[in-house]
């Protein structure tokens, strides 16, 4: 019963339901954290905004390019030193919260990208170049040459178990 | 034309779906940011490398926000004499390990990816403050 429920509403809904739930409790136990906790989500929403309709152009300009024959085949076929760079690279330059980008990745994987290739995208949101100056300021530059080495190092491991595991 | 047509359909579906979630992940950061009072990260750590090492990791998969609230509690951390292992292992889980965003990330990426992606991010943080603070001891 409880399972068809969630089939017709959906996951996603029911996920949004919960946590509506949550505030509506938190609203009559603990009304300054309903109020600060509500802020807070304004003044992340107001951020994130501009990141979100750029990731939802972006997913609109997949779905017109990525649905030929060739560059199927370019998403689906093995992944190598390229592809696996280029994923190290864009989720260094991609900006935001990393919640932001499951929608296009989500669709992408639909399409055929590999998951390891997802993960080390995903890895690397990490590496954030426009924090540099500020972990250079409060933990200095080899803390920063050295995490950031071992990171990228490791998203490449993490792709590749992530694909192992998953067999995909 | 047509293309154009599918391509906005599918784009449109994406957006339905996602939107529940994004909003849904947002509410709970917002909350749990908010539930969660700062001081609480100083009084979780043992004063023992390995321990604090996994708690580190523990602590910064659990959170969430902008990283620079991580650099921010990792230097009070260390004012507190918390090993460097440890405030390492947290921040670096902090923006690799998502336990509050997973439900978004398992319903649009899938389950057993977000698990497994998750896990091993786990493990990697506490695999590279150990590495990191070996290295800087050497420099």
């Amino acid at each position: 019963m409880i399972k068809k429920i969630i089939i017709k509403i959906g996951g996603n809904w029911i996920f949004l339901i919960l946590i509506l739930l949550l505030y509506l409790l938190t609203l009559f136990f603990n009304k300054d954290l309903f109020i600060k906790s509500i802020l807070y989500f304004k003044n992340v929403l107001i951020e994130v905004v501009p990141i979100l309709i750029i990731v939802f152009i972006l997913t609109f300009l997949a779905n017109i390019w990525i649905n030929n024959k060739k560059t199927n085949k370019l998403l689906t076929q093995k992944a190598g030193f390229l592809q696996y760079m280029t994923a190290v690279v864009l989720g260094i330059l991609s900006s935001g919260p990393i919640y932001l980008w499951y929608p296009l990745l989500s669709e992408l994987k639909e399409k055929g990208l590999k998951n390891s290739l997802i993960a080390i995208f995903l890895y690397n949101r990490a590496v954030k170049i426009q924090l540099i100056p500020i972990i250079i300021y409060y933990f200095g530059l080899p803390f920063l040459l050295v995490t950031t080495f071992f990171m990228i190092i490791f998203s490449l491991i993490n792709g590749y178990l992530v694909a192992k595991f998953t067999n995909n | 034309m047509k293309k154009y047509n599918i391509a906005l359909k599918n784009t449109f579906n994406n957006i339905k779906n996602t939107l529940p979630i994004l909003f849904g992940v947002i509410l709970l950061i917002a909350w749990i940011i908010n539930f969660i009072p700062p001081t609480l990260y100083h009084k979780i750590f043992t004063g023992n490398n390995i321990t604090d090492s996994f708690l580190g990791a523990l602590v910064g998969s659990v959170a969430a926000g902008n990283p620079i609230n991580s650099y921010i509690i990792g230097i009070e951390l260390l004012k507190q004499n918390i090993g460097f292992v440890a405030v390492t292992a947290f921040i670096i889980s902090w923006v690799t390990v998502g336990i509050i965003q997973f439900p978004a990330e398992a319903l649009l990426l899938g389950k057993r990816f977000a698990l497994i992606r998750n896990i091993i991010s786990f493990f990697s943080a506490i695999i590279i403050s150990i590495l990191t603070v070996l290295i800087l001891q050497l420099l």
